[in-house]
């Protein structure tokens, strides 16, 4: 008899909460070969393949997993890297359940779970670095053409690697000691294993791209320079700028913006201090505010420093929270705790200048706003007090603006971000292409390394003479 | 080979001046501005301001005070820096003025300098006060000889110049002089007297200020100081601010949000490099 493919998703095995909070390991542990196997069953080879038309950067994905379902991981993989990149960090960080998943026709079918895609392609992105220990790298015709790519970042790796691919040379300038960019100082390292993020590096290194480090744009190299020596520029340098809600006692010691704390976390391994030089301070009771998937990685980082009690302050409720529905529930499962309807209104300070507590008001939710969620509005005579030794702001980010105003001729929006054409990602400035959070604001990574993808393609029609939109 | 330390002498107790290869900072550095170095894979991030320039190295000095700058100074010739990233900041505003007073205080006495010779080279007339706790710890004095028309130095112990402290050689110099601008660089409490005393003066007076940083490009947010009630970033918007808007007890209490890591971390590396008084 057939065995009937099974309704829900192969559960991917995880550390336990109990465990996991204690320690910076990697919280989900990827898929064992016949687990993969299993769940790639599950794909029906649909003709339609609606998954694709959900994937930023458009990954064949039927192909992929007929691969994996033939247990040809190698082939499955060389599909993969066709048209991504960087999939080991996709295959962890994408919000699959609002892209492919989300159109999988398995996922339609009343009671069933859609094809674990995502962990499909992790499972495969990590079986070809444990394999194939020589990875062979088609060769291209050189074009003899130059391309400076701003930030190492998803969208300036995704560009860079597409536009090597193609025959350009390209060097990538970083202004930090380590190639990534949010990669690296962002997302914790129980999320996306720094190792992976330096695996996918090399790759893109292994395509001839060269990183220049410690190299800020603007600052040590002029635009001027870039512009006389290059062919094209595409700038990927995120929105990098913390944004405060600049409410009295945010210059209180113990009052972190989420890039600092993550930063020190992540990039400088404070969570390995002394060993690492970095200090990060490790507060009992800690609040973090915001509702997105950066307050979530501040918070549970910050439960995994040793905090006894980590409480997120969010100023709309559990349906309008921004985060990804499983970082939510990790993040529920490991203790955090979550006021809802709640603003921070000030910080309260000792004699000696330390934080130890957050004044909030409660809120209720009135008309919809321009986003489209409903306008949280305080409740008169509400406010309470939550005590707290260290609190960290992830209420989002800005455009880098130094960098931006040394390209004259540059257009940007009220919000200070590039603007850019919306289908091939020219900017107003001849041979400047621009994509990732420095166009949109602060996304997620796989739109990020769609719009690299994009710009790569448009940069090689720009430099083949197929497209100017400036002459 | 890039960020190769080519020359290291000991200027006074515990600061150490190095000339370090780096070409990119060479060409494009300018006064005022600042880098951030790290010493080795596991090491921190931390600003130091630039003292010279040449053709494809820099200057900097380095004062031993916690972990990671002994760990600097006990570096040698030839010995290679993990990462240097910069020039960063904003360079100082630099034009002829006419009467220019500039204080210097430990090791500020370095980041000091640079400024001074870019205004003598706009033509002005400049009015040095170096200070410091004892007369060996009054770093760079022949260089400053060479360029200052007035130099006062003040001493805590009096073993050399006048016994005092700079804002006493402050109210010397206004006492002759008609000062158009002043620059204060040194210890945070330093520069936060010579402010007060700027601004009972009515003098403009810069101050160039070092809060604890990580990134040093605007990421993080680590080095946010009150100016004129605005929240800025003392690396993007700085380092230099008008030192009678900035808000001094503030910074102050924000440079010891890491005392105790700070002890902890020399505590460790004394117990395994052992006595490093001798540095």
């Amino acid at each position: 008899m057939a065995v009937k493919p099974t309704l829900k998703k192969t559960p991917m095995p995880e550390q336990e909460p109990q465990h996991r909070v204690k320690n910076f390991f990697e919280v989900a542990l990827g898929y064992s070969e016949e687990q993969a196997v299993t769940e790639a069953k599950r794909c029906l080879q649909c003709p339609a393949h609606p998954c694709v038309s959900g994937c930023p950067v458009g990954i064949d994905i039927p192909g992929f997993i007929k691969k994996i379902k033939e247990r040809d991981f190698k082939e499955s993989a060389r599909i993969l890297k066709k048209y991504n990149n960087l999939p080991a960090i996709c295959g962890r960080v994408c919000p699959q359940e609002v892209q492919c998943e989300e159109r999988c026709v398995v996922g339609k079918i009343p009671g069933s779970e859609p094809v674990a895609i995502g962990r499909l392609e992790r499972f495969v992105a990590d079986w070809e670095a444990d394999n194939v220990k020589e990875r062979t790298v088609d060769p291209t015709v050189p074009k003899g053409k130059k391309v400076a790519v701003v930030g190492s970042g998803p969208a300036g790796l995704t560009a860079a690697a597409d536009l090597a691919k193609m025959g350009y040379s390209v060097d990538v300038f970083e202004t930090l000691h380590k190639p990534g960019g949010v990669l690296v100082y962002g997302i914790p390292e129980f999320r996306l294993p720094k190792s992976i993020v330096e695996r996918e590096v090399k790759y893109v290194e292994s395509l001839s791209v060269k990183i220049h480090l410690n190299t800020p744009v603007g600052k040590s190299i002029s635009v001027d320079e870039l512009l006389k020596d290059y062919d094209a520029i595409f700038i990927g340098v995120g929105a990098g700028t913390p944004k405060f809600m600049k409410i009295p006692g945010t210059n209180l010691n113990g009052v972190y913006s989420a890039n600092e704390f993550l930063t020190r976390v992540n990039l400088m391994k404070a969570y390995l201090f002394p060993e690492y030089d970095t200090p990060v301070k490790k507060g009992n009771n800690i609040v973090v505010v915001g509702g997105g998937n950066v307050a979530m990685d501040a918070a549970r980082s910050a439960l995994r420093l040793g905090a006894k009690s980590v409480v997120v302050v969010y100023r709309r409720t559990e349906q309008e929270m921004p985060a990804r529905r499983e970082e939510y529930l990790h993040a529920v499962e490991e203790g955090i705790r979550f006021r809802w309807l709640t603003q921070p209104l000030r910080y309260i300070g000792d004699e000696k200048g330390k934080v130890i507590g957050v004044e909030c008001i409660s809120m209720e939710l009135g008309e919809p706003d321009e986003s489209g969620r409903r306008r949280p509005i305080p409740i008169e005579d509400s406010r309470f007090v939550i005590e707290a030794d260290m609190v960290v702001e992830a209420i989002g980010t800005d455009a880098n603006r130094f960098l931006l105003s040394q390209f004259k001729g540059l257009s940007l929006n009220k919000y200070g971000y590039i603007v850019v054409d919306s289908e091939t990602y020219a900017t107003t400035l001849r041979k400047v292409f621009a994509g990732g959070d420095i166009v949109t604001g602060a996304a997620t990574v796989i739109e990020a390394m769609g719009a690299g993808k994009k710009a790569a393609f448009w940069i090689d029609r720009f430099l083949s003479g197929e497209y100017d939109p400036w002459r | 080979m890039k960020n190769r330390i080519i020359k290291k002498s000991r200027l006074a107790p515990q600061v150490y001046d190095f000339v370090i290869e780096n070409e990119q900072i060479a060409a494009k550095a300018r006064p005022g501005q600042f880098i951030v170095a790290r010493a080795h894979e596991k090491g921190e991030r931390i600003p130091l301001t630039i003292a010279d320039l040449y053709k494809d190295s820099f200057r900097m000095v380095v004062r031993g005070v916690g972990k990671t700058t002994y760990e600097l100074c006990m570096m040698n010739e030839n010995d290679v820096l993990s990462d240097v990233t910069g020039p960063l900041g904003n360079p100082s505003e630099i034009a002829y003025f006419g009467n220019v007073m500039l204080v210097g205080g430990g090791v500020g006495i370095a980041t000091l300098l640079p400024i001074a010779k870019e205004l003598k080279k706009h033509g002005n007339k400049l009015h040095v006060i170096l200070g410091g706790r004892s007369k060996e710890y009054v770093i760079m004095l022949d260089e400053f000889e060479k360029i200052a028309d007035e130099l006062i130095i003040t001493t805590d112990d009096g073993s050399f110049g006048i016994k005092g402290v700079v804002t006493d050689g402050m109210d010397l110099v206004m006492n002759k002089s008609k000062i158009e601008v002043a620059w204060a660089v040194g210890p945070t409490i330093m520069m936060k007297f010579c402010s007060l005393k700027a601004k009972e003066l009515g003098l403009k007076i810069w101050v160039s200020l070092n809060p604890i940083m990580v990134d040093g490009t605007g990421m993080c947010g680590a080095c946010r100081v009150t100016v004129d009630g605005q929240l800025k970033f003392a690396c993007v918007d700085g380092p230099e601010f008008d030192g009678t808007k900035v808000d001094w007890d503030e910074l102050l209490v924000r440079l010891s949000q890491y005392r105790d890591e700070e002890e902890l971390s020399l505590r460790k590396f004394k117990e395994s490099v052992g006595d490093l008084s001798w540095l």
